[in-house]
């Protein structure tokens, strides 16, 4: 969330002025898009105004993407179908590629990490036809294949699988990158003045 | 076994050559057993052909990596380091004691008929010394120890079978720095996890 207070702060090093910091005092309104309203005795109606939001929890929800973390499925995604129950949910993973499917069971959840993404409007129970079809529409593995998480572990299974020769070089590159990245900050160390 | 005849008195007799023994030996001579085994050439690993590199796991020179020539007929590896690049010599090593790695080297052009020769039998026994330790010469080594002189026929060998070794490694980047250097675990490494 964007306060006031955190707007300030992007704006630099400036020293604040003396209207900022009245800024400041304004009753702190989340809502970015409208400006904050005026109200001169602003301390005693700070207390009064208070947005209520949905927060931002991830939920089990049918349509919710999971990541499913054991079992024969390990490292696959699934959408939730439908909810068992507080325990256990309907998913299914009808992806394009081959080894990416996840035939439809019932996962526990204590398997299972919630994504962020949500296919919306997925109906309730819908069959793996029309499930496959909104999975891609929305293009849930393009998205999953951008995420950190399956970079990093796309990249600890590529650096699981190299060679000797291949570690090797890899050492030696990563040398050489450090080495120019050492030189040229000790070129800016140099030219910056004396302190 | 012949008859003999021998003269008694007037007449002749057939006499066996050798009298029969008078006792039978009391125990049965055990028959010894025949061997149905033979002496079949070793079989290695389908991993280790020749131009492979090697990761030496015992001996003087392990932790080297090192390329595969032949396998010997004794039922070891002929190995080579190449020597300039991380010292290894032409050497015997055993299959067991050695890691494959995926990594091959052409080595088509290296020259027959040294190979030949270095993988006869007798190449890498040691010659007989032609005069014997003495008492005195022991103490007189003490004083200026005498180094120990690699026969140049040896070399020379060695210079033949790495030459084109040596430029087919020059191909490859990085390929020479990884001959030289030398293989170790380090901490969290797994060596039966690992790829090769």
């Amino acid at each position: 969330m964007d306060t006031h207070m955190g707007m300030c702060v992007q704006r630099g090093g400036e020293r604040l002025r003396i209207s900022e910091y009245d800024d400041l005092r304004q009753p702190r309104h989340f809502d970015n898009k409208s400006p904050p309203p005026s109200h001169p005795e602003s301390e005693a109606f700070a207390m009064a105004d208070i947005d209520v939001k949905i927060a931002q929890w991830k939920l089990v929800e049918v349509g919710r993407v999971v990541l499913i973390r054991s079992g024969p499925f390990t490292g696959k995604l699934a959408a939730i179908v439908e909810i068992v129950d507080h325990r256990r949910v309907l998913v299914d993973g009808p992806s394009t590629e081959e080894k990416k499917i996840v035939p439809r069971h019932v996962l526990p959840l204590s398997h299972a990490t919630l994504t962020h993404f949500v296919i919306p409007q997925l109906p309730r129970a819908a069959g793996t036809g029309p499930v496959k079809k909104l999975w891609e529409k929305n293009e849930i593995d393009g998205k999953w294949a951008q995420s950190g998480f399956a970079k990093k572990t796309d990249r600890a299974e590529r650096r699981k699988n190299l060679t000797d020769f291949e570690r090797f070089k890899v050492l030696r590159l990563r040398k050489q990158a450090r080495y120019e990245v050492q030189k040229a900050h000790a070129k800016l160390r140099a030219a910056a003045p004396k302190a | 076994m012949s008859d003999l005849t021998k003269q008694f008195g007037k007449g002749q007799r057939t006499v066996p050559a050798q009298k029969a023994q008078k006792w039978y030996p009391v125990d049965d001579e055990s028959q010894v057993k025949k061997v149905r085994k033979a002496i079949r050439p070793a079989k290695v690993r389908e991993s280790l052909q020749p131009g492979t590199v090697l990761i030496l796991l015992a001996g003087r020179f392990r932790g080297k990596r090192v390329v595969l020539l032949k396998h010997l007929e004794q039922g070891v590896l002929l190995v080579t380091g190449p020597f300039k690049i991380n010292g290894v010599p032409l050497r015997r090593v055993n299959a067991r004691y050695v890691i494959a790695t995926s990594t091959r080297i052409d080595i088509s052009g290296v020259d027959a008929q040294t190979v030949e020769k270095v993988s006869a039998a007798d190449y890498f026994t040691k010659e007989k010394k032609a005069e014997k330790k003495t008492e005195e010469a022991f103490f007189k080594q003490g004083e200026k120890p005498q180094k120990k002189q690699v026969a140049s026929a040896r070399a020379s060998d060695q210079k033949a079978i790495d030459q084109s070794i040596l430029a087919s490694v020059k191909k490859e980047n990085f390929l020479g720095s990884y001959l030289a250097s030398s293989f170790s675990l380090r901490n969290g490494d797994k060596p039966h996890e690992m790829k090769w």
